[in-house]
Formats: C-alpha cells, sequence, structure tokens
C-alpha cells in the first residue's frame, strides 16, 4: 500500500476517485430508488457525445461532457421522458448520442486513444487540475441534494401526495436530473461513460437491499462506492488489470452479494427505531 | 359548520365536463362515501378540492376559502401510488418520508417528527408492522400505513381515493372499520371514494353519488334509490336491498362488480374514459 501511493498517479486516482464514488453513490440511491436507473445510463452517453465534440472543436473534453450531460438532464426532466416506463424513448436517445460521439470521432485524429479514455474512462491520467474541478462539483451537486433531499425523497416516495401537499413534481425532476448529469459526468472521468452504472447504480442497488432506511441507505451506498473504488485501483494496481474492469467487477461482486439470503439473514436480528 | 363547499361548480377533464352545476355542502365531522360510475368525476372532484385542477365555473370553498395546493388541513390518500423502488424501504420510512415533505432539508426528523410518525403509525394499528419493508406487507397492512400518511400534518379533512381497491371483503371491513375509528377520535371530516357502497354501510353519514354530470348528497335510503341512481346513470337502474345490503341492477347487470372490472381494463390501458378521470 505505501508503495502504490508513493506514485503521485496514484494518490491522484484514489483521490479522484474517492470524489465520485461519495457523490455518485449518494446521487445513485436516490436514482434508484425513483426508478430511473436507465436515464442515469442515457445521461452518460449523451455526455459521450458532447465530450467527443468538444475534442473535436479543440475543447476540454470534460466540459463537453459536462454541458451534454447537463443539457440531457435538464431536458429529460422537462420533458418528463425520465419516468420509468420511458425505456424505448430514453433507449433511441441514447443510441443516437452514442452514434453522434461516434460521427465526431470519425472527423477526429486521435481516434483511439480519446474513444477509449472516454468509453471506458482513465482514472490513472488524471491531474491535479482535474482533482480540484472534481471536488468542487462533488462538494456543489452534494450540498444541493442535501438542499432537496426531503421534496425529493417526498416526490419519490408518494408523487401525488407530495403534488396534493404543494411539492412541484416537475421543478424535482428537473433539478435532480441535473445533479444525475453532474455525477454521471463525474463518474465517466473515472470508469468511463459505459461503466457509469458501476458507480452510480450498483453500490445505490446493493445499499436499497441492505437496509430498508434512508439515511442508512444513502450512506451506505457511498461506502460502498467508495470501498469498490479505492479496492478497484489496488486492484488493478496489484494485478495491472484496467482500472474500470477492476473497480466494475467489484461493483457486480457487491451487487451479487447482496442478493444472497445471506443478506437476509444479516437483517433478521432487526433493527430498533428510535 | 361547512367545511366543503360547492357552488355551482363545473369540472372538466381534457376539454370533458364531468360536472355541471353542482351545489352541495358538507359539514365538519361528517363521514361521506363518494361513488358513481367510471368517469364520473370522483377523483377530479377530489383534486379540485386539493387544489390541483381549477374549476371550469363556480367554486369551491375548504374551510370557508380557496382551495390552494399544499393546504395543511387536508391529508388524503391519492389513487395512484407510490413507486417500485420504495417496496425495499421500511414502512416507517415511507411515512417518515412524508413529515415536512414539502420543506427543503435533510429528511432527518427531530424528536416532533419522530413522534409524530409514531403516533401516526400507533393510530392506524401499524407500528409493529412499518419495521417490515413496503414490498413484504399485503393490501391491507400498506393501505393503514397510506392512512399514517394522510394523518402525518394533522388535517382535518381526509380524501381518501379508493382505499378499498384491490382488497378482500375482510380487509374492506377493516380498513372501513379503522377510518371511521380515526374520524371519531380525531373529530376529522372524511370522504371516501368507493365503488361499491356495501362495505361502507355501516361507517358513513351520507353518500355522494356522481354521475352524468350531475350529483346527488343526501342519506342512503334517499340516495341509492331507483330514481336517483336511474337519474345519474342514465339508464333504468334497479335497486334491491337484501339483508342489510344494497344491490344496484341495470338490466340484470349487477353495475357496482361491472364497475370493478371496468376498472381493471382501466389499468391496462382500457378505451374509456375512466383513465382520464384518473391520471388527468
Amino acid at each position: 500500500m505505501t508503495i502504490m501511493l508513493d506514485y503521485e498517479f496514484m494518490r491522484n486516482a484514489f483521490a479522484a476517485a474517492g470524489i465520485v464514488a461519495v457523490t455518485a453513490g449518494m446521487v445513485g440511491y436516490f436514482l434508484v430508488l425513483r426508478g430511473q436507473s436507465f436515464a442515469g445510463h442515457a445521461l452518460s452517453h449523451a455526455g459521450f457525445a458532447g465530450a467527443t465534440g468538444a475534442a473535436l472543436f479543440g475543447l476540454s473534453p470534460l466540459a463537453g461532457l459536462m454541458a451534454a450531460t447537463l443539457l440531457a438532464g435538464l431536458g429529460m426532466g422537462a420533458l418528463g421522458v425520465d419516468r420509468a416506463n420511458r425505456d424505448v424513448a430514453i433507449g433511441m436517445v441514447l443510441a443516437f448520442a452514442l452514434g453522434l460521439g461516434m460521427l465526431f470521432l470519425h472527423f477526429f485524429t486521435s481516434y483511439a486513444t480519446v474513444a477509449t479514455a472516454l468509453l471506458f474512462g482513465n482514472v490513472l491520467a488524471v491531474t491535479r487540475g482535474t482533482i480540484r474541478l472534481l471536488a468542487t462539483l462533488g462538494a456543489g451537486s452534494l450540498a444541493a441534494l442535501a438542499v432537496i433531499s426531503r421534496p425529493l425523497l417526498f416526490a419519490s416516495l408518494q408523487p401525488e401526495l407530495a403534488e396534493a401537499k404543494g411539492v412541484s413534481l416537475r421543478l424535482y425532476a428537473v433539478l435532480f436530473l441535473a445533479l444525475v448529469a453532474i455525477a454521471t459526468a463525474l463518474a465517466a472521468e473515472v470508469v468511463g461513460v459505459l461503466l457509469v452504472f458501476t458507480l452510480l447504480v450498483g453500490p445505490a442497488a446493493a445499499a436499497l437491499r441492505w437496509t430498508r432506511h434512508v439515511a442508512t441507505g444513502v450512506v451506505l451506498a457511498a461506502v460502498l462506492a467508495l470501498a469498490e473504488a479505492w479496492g478497484g485501483l489496488a486492484l488493478a494496481y496489484d494485478t495491472d488489470w484496467p482500472a474500470s474492469f477492476a473497480i466494475t467487477l467489484l461493483s457486480v461482486i457487491v451487487y451479487a452479494l447482496a442478493h444472497l439470503p445471506l443478506a437476509a439473514l444479516a437483517r433478521l436480528p432487526g433493527r430498533r427505531y428510535s | 359548520m361547512n367545511i366543503l363547499e360547492f357552488r355551482n361548480l363545473t369540472l372538466a377533464v381534457g376539454g370533458r365536463e364531468v360536472l355541471r352545476h353542482v351545489d352541495l355542502a358538507i359539514a365538519e365531522g361528517e363521514f361521506i362515501g363518494l361513488l358513481g360510475p367510471n368517469g364520473s368525476g370522483k377523483t377530479t372532484l377530489l383534486r379540485a378540492t386539493l387544489g390541483l385542477l381549477a374549476p371550469l365555473a363556480g367554486e369551491i370553498r375548504v374551510f370557508g376559502a380557496l382551495p390552494r395546493r399544499g393546504n395543511p388541513a387536508i391529508g388524503t390518500i391519492p389513487q395512484r401510488r407510490s413507486l417500485p423502488g420504495a417496496v425495499r424501504l421500511s414502512g416507517y420510512d415511507f411515512v417518515a418520508g412524508v413529515v415536512r415533505g414539502h420543506r427543503l432539508g435533510l429528511p432527518i426528523l427531530d424528536r416532533d417528527g419522530r413522534r409524530e410518525v409514531a403516533s401516526a403509525l400507533e393510530r392506524v394499528g401499524a407500528l409493529a408492522l412499518s419495521r417490515r419493508p413496503l414490498g413484504e406487507l399485503s393490501g391491507g397492512e400498506r393501505q393503514r400505513l397510506l392512512l399514517a400518511q394522510a394523518l402525518i400534518g394533522h388535517p382535518r379533512l381526509l380524501l381518501l381515493d379508493e382505499p378499498l381497491v384491490n382488497l378482500d371483503p375482510r380487509f374492506q371491513q377493516e380498513i372501513v372499520a379503522l377510518v371511521r375509528e380515526v374520524q371519531r377520535d380525531l373529530g376529522l371530516t372524511v370522504i371516501f371514494v368507493a365503488h361499491e357502497i356495501n362495505p361502507l354501510l355501516g361507517a358513513l353519514d351520507r353518500v355522494l353519488y356522481l354521475g352524468a354530470g350531475a350529483a346527488a348528497l343526501g342519506p342512503v335510503a334517499d340516495v341509492i334509490t331507483t330514481p336517483v341512481l336511474s337519474r345519474l346513470y342514465g339508464v333504468p337502474i334497479e335497486v334491491v336491498r337484501l339483508g342489510g345490503r344494497v344491490f344496484v341492477f341495470s338490466g340484470g347487470a349487477n353495475l357496482e362488480a361491472e364497475a370493478h372490472r371496468h376498472d381493471d381494463m382501466a389499468g391496462q390501458g382500457g378505451t374509456e374514459s375512466h383513465a382520464h378521470d384518473h391520471h388527468a
């Protein structure tokens, strides 16, 4: 471990992965709770088109990624295509975004490296400047999530009752998808757009199976995401596998573990409410 | 005192007038059964009362004022209920998520909030079952939690949109008795939407029957009658009383039982106007 952290690029990778994991885990909990996992996946593909488009015009891919996911998130929220039963519409947008990204890459010269980094992440190449940006965005979106979390939870659990009680469903759908867009862009920076599910949905889905309490679930999702991201980096360092693969592997293992009866046994002793 | 007044009220959904020039008043402390054929405007009337739908003409007075969204004096069980993601949460968290849910901030309850959740759960006899995840509860148990949610915020008027749907007769009786008990203990006014009058017979004070754009409000004996229902349904209706129960027939078919079947079809994207009523 000491040897691994002697390298600056590993320290940077741990810092970036840590920031991203906590943000994605917490935002992801609400995403899974609302049944919008697929919408999160689609946002990352919109980000791919944005990043390749930005690269084509000589702009920062991260800025393009962020702009595209944010725009797509706001658009999906405003148009109401974010609901769980809009699979086909979301899937078509997703496919078109990926195709568009493909087109931009076609005109872009250093094709392969950029494409691979965007699609599968390149956390070992993260710079200190990028880390500062990730930290700012991560802290900002978590702060925003904290501010809207109560009405967001209400709107997620009981939309019609929330509406009757004066909560604007549309407003919170849009605000939340904007946060998902930022979290997606952050996660794409670590594991790439194709593997965003790994940090955004995997830990949250496992947390929802392991605890039936919202506050515990949000914290657990962040802890699991962090463990998967850091564990994945250590595993990648040891095995020389790609970091994204190692993180994905751990995410899938944790998700599978959450489905074992083991989990049911562990929660049998029961929690007490205060 | 009248807690709810409809004055020359006309309500429309998607350009179709479902209620026309309705005038009636509901007094504080009443238990009203709200019935009527599919698409007759039951849910629409509740939505207008909640301030979610503006009247086309006339006005509604709730506690003497115009309806407004977020009126804390009204508690409700909506017709469409909860999202699939919530099934993993405990009943406790499901109810706790409603407390001051319209305010910004973290969904962490202070002592007052926790006390309110506990007292609502106790009131509906769901304190023990609230530890279990929603997905493991029966329909009747879930209805108790929905009632607990409706009681959060200390409402004085409860609007319950078909709390008996998909429940076995035994659980139907249980829920009606529970609502009646809660209503009496807390001195609430209740509007209880149902497809069938029989489960409500022992509990309700008056029945509000909608149909053909019109409304009839009064004791069961005055409203559930052959002439009144024939007018509301727009076809000849026969009302038969048998062993303390009431059956409504049209040309030999039991209408209220039919209504259930139509409801199922509407749920699967059925063709009739009923769907507007629910999802508008």
